[in-house]
């Protein structure tokens, strides 16, 4: 953020040099004559006078960079944080503790990389082919899947391993690294999530147009990035509500995202939603790719691992007052967070402020869609003592969030009831093979009498003998 | 109403419902005329873009490509292009930087050891299908920055060295599209539900089922 900041200045600076050392003969603040950037076409085509030649020489005037396509106050610093410990991390988590409302802006997005690669594709280059047990192999171009009926919806994508106890590590490891500046912890452990307006074609149109044959049951999707991301799908989730998206938030797929198509999976992993959408091939049972097996299965204590898990959440998250926030002294607060759930719509969240002995509805921000952020919002006077605070959602179908002895319970005495539940609560906070359990534990936040916010589930797990930190 | 005519044709021959056909082609819009597509567009896809383009291969291994190789030929390939990030012999060792945080630079050894906290996640201990470590290699490694060069036969010859060295092929064995699939997996059923969850249940749900979760369970 700092080197956008100083180029921004110092653009400012030169530009202003550039203007006194030649006044008026300027055309565009940053030295260059913009050929396709008309004075009418500033003043939006109104045919009013041309705006004065030197844009952006002085602070507050609009550079033309600022009009075309615009930015944010240059008090605004937040940005996506690094999510890997070493020199090479990259900088792809959702800054939770600023959104507002429930679409995250485009450049907020979280975006994991298989490998250190962005594709940068030419759309009109680009081709979707779906093949396989079809009865007519087909090839699209770009310009035709966009002629096709479109739909647009709100829609979180969540990696799954997102809150998972493996985040934390590397968490502690980048603060004894001294990189805490960048590593905010609500960003780190949950920092995976984000919520966008998707626009693009349901795959049921698709394949209704391609003719898929008797006996197919699961497709697989792939990318054309270079690591060559590919995914199993069941055609039964394929033919409901799945789309192939081209829009987000209003324009185009960001590049990061998947530009210029990608596959939108609702409610399920974010493993499932295949950037780069290149082909789509008609099967008739998964293919066990090594990105459904190594990683997105989760080991239990017995050695079974289970698999093809999609569903996610309930899950909720308060946002405001989070990790990085200070509260300034005692006096009403307004709490605000977000509620997501793989099934349906959120029905209810509940904040409790004296750790769990005590639940309040939350007001639900209208309307509440389904397989999106819901924003909840609930006043708060706080009487300056310490406390812990926390919310927890429930699913149109009656399914609440669980806290984390729940979750033990689910993946022991209820799923696996030869499993007791404190063997896989163990498991789950001391395992050293990285766990992806979809983690909806409740998300606790401790609030100190400075007004400090701090994580208070995850270090109660420690000391964990299999993390090195 | 909506024709999802290759849904509905699926959910009829499943139930084995013939009779109904004609009925539902009735109330529906047409099963011979939903056969042909609506809006006409897009171009057919044809032998020739469709062959470079399939290539992800399936625990089947339909679309393994003739070729082979051994454990001896890939030792010399695995040192030259693989060690660099998988150490020496795939045993591990080395920080690969990766975007999310952690790795999989081990590909040898641990057998056995997943159903414990300190197991070690290796392609040896915990891949059920060989085919999965053939379509991995083969579509993505070595990766980016590095240039993806392998042949087929280098693919097979480093699938049977990483094999050999856990342990579950002989040294001598030449793997190909059909010694492949004869492979077993030590940790081939090691995952469930075994098949994969195909349709959502009765109720809805796709897996995992998280209303269970927050139910206290009877002791
Ligand atoms: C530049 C470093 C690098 C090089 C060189 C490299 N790999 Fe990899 N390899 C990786 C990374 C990183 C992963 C994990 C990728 C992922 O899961 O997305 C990986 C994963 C794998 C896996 C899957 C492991 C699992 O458990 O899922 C196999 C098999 C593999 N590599 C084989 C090879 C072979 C064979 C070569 C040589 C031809 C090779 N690699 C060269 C970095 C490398």
């Amino acid at each position: 953020m700092n080197s956008k900041m100083s180029d921004r200045r110092g653009f400012l600076k030169g530009s202003a040099a550039l203007a006194g050392l030649a006044v008026g003969s300027i055309p565009f603040a940053n030295g260059k004559a913009l050929a396709s950037v008309t004075p009418a076409l500033i003043n939006g085509g109104n045919g009013a006078a041309p705006l004065p030649t030197n844009l952006g020489v002085t602070p507050d005037e609009p550079t033309i960079q600022d009009l075309l396509y615009g930015g944010r106050s240059k008090y605004e610093t937040s940005v996506r944080s690094h999510s890997v410990n070493g020199p090479t991390g990259t900088r792809n988590l959702t800054p939770l503790q600023d959104t507002i409302g429930v679409i995250t802006p485009s450049s907020f997005h979280f975006l994991v990389l298989r490998d250190q690669h962005l594709p940068n594709i030419n759309p009109r280059e680009h081709t979707l082919m779906i093949y396989g047990m079809v009865d007519r192999p087909t090839v699209f171009t770009m310009e035709e899947i966009k002629r096709l009926p479109s739909v647009s919806r709100v829609h979180w994508l969540e990696c799954t391993g997102n809150s998972g106890m493996m985040h934390y590590r590397a968490y502690l490891q980048n603060l004894k690294a001294g990189r805490k500046d960048d590593m905010t912890l609500i960003q780190a452990m949950h920092g995976r999530t984000s919520c966008s307006e998707w626009t693009g074609v349901p795959l049921s149109l698709l394949l209704k147009e391609v003719g898929v044959q008797k006996g197919a049951s699961w497709l697989v999707s792939e990318g054309n990035d270079l690591s060559r991301h590919a995914k199993s799908m069941p055609l039964a989730k394929a033919m409901d509500d799945v789309f192939v998206a081209y829009g987000q938030n209003g324009e185009a797929l960001r590049r990061e995202q998947g530009y210029p198509l990608r596959m939108l999976v609702p409610g399920s992993q974010g493993v499932n939603n295949v950037k780069y959408l290149k082909s789509i091939k008609l099967v008739d049972k998964p293919y066990y790719i090594q990105s459904e097996i190594s990683g997105y299965t989760n080991p239990k204590p017995n050695g079974q691992a289970s698999w093809y898990e999609t569903q996610q959440g309930p899950k909720s998250l308060i946002t405001f007052p989070s990790d990085p926030h200070k509260l300034p002294g005692p006096g009403l607060y307004e709490i605000s967070g977000i509620a997501w759930c793989g099934r349906g719509k959120i029905a209810r969240v509940e904040v409790s402020t004296d750790n769990g002995r005590t639940w309040k509805d939350a007001n639900l921000q209208q309307p509440v869609m389904t397989k999106a952020w819901t924003r909840f919002r609930l006043g708060w006077n706080w009487d300056g003592t310490e406390t812990v605070i926390m919310s927890r959602c429930t699913d149109e179908s009656g399914a609440v969030q669980p806290t984390m002895m729940e979750l033990a319970r689910f993946w022991g005495d209820q799923v696996e009831p030869h499993i007791p539940a404190s063997e896989i609560e163990h498991w789950w906070a001391n395992s050293s093979i990285a766990q992806e359990f979809l983690n909806p534990q409740i998300l606790p936040w401790r609030v100190k009498p400075d007004g400090s916010i701090h994580d208070a589930l995850y270090n109660t797990l420690l000391p964990n003998p299999y993390f090195p930190v | 109403m909506r024709c999802t005519t290759p849904y509905c044709r699926i959910r009829i021959s499943r139930s084995k419902s013939y009779f109904l056909l004609p009925v539902m082609a009735l109330l529906a819009c047409g099963t011979a005329m939903a056969q042909l597509p609506t809006y006409k567009v897009g171009r057919p896809a044809t032998e020739a873009e469709m062959r470079p383009w399939d290539a992800v291969v399936g625990s089947d291994g339909k679309e393994l490509p003739p070729g082979s190789g051994s454990a001896k030929e890939g030792a010399a390939l695995f040192a030259a292009q693989c060690s660099f990030c998988h150490g020496k012999d795939g045993q591990g060792g080395v920080i690969v930087p990766t975007s999310f945080g952690f790795t999989y630079s081990r590909l040898v050894g641990g057998v056995g050891t997943i159903n414990s906290p300190t197991g070690i996640k290796t392609v040896g201990s915990y891949m059920p299908y060989a085919t999965t470590i053939w379509d991995f290699i083969n579509r993505a490694m070595p990766p980016f920055p590095l240039e993806k060069n392998l042949t087929p036969d280098n693919v097979y010859a480093a699938v049977a060295f990483i094999l050999y060295k856990n342990g579950i092929i002989k040294e001598t064995d030449v793997m190909d599209k059909n010694s492949l699939l004869e492979v077993q997996m030590p940790n081939r059923h090691g995952f469930y539900p075994d098949p994969p969850q195909e349709k959502p249940g009765k109720d809805g749900y796709w897996l995992p089922r998280w209303e269970l979760a927050a139910k206290p369970a009877a002791k």
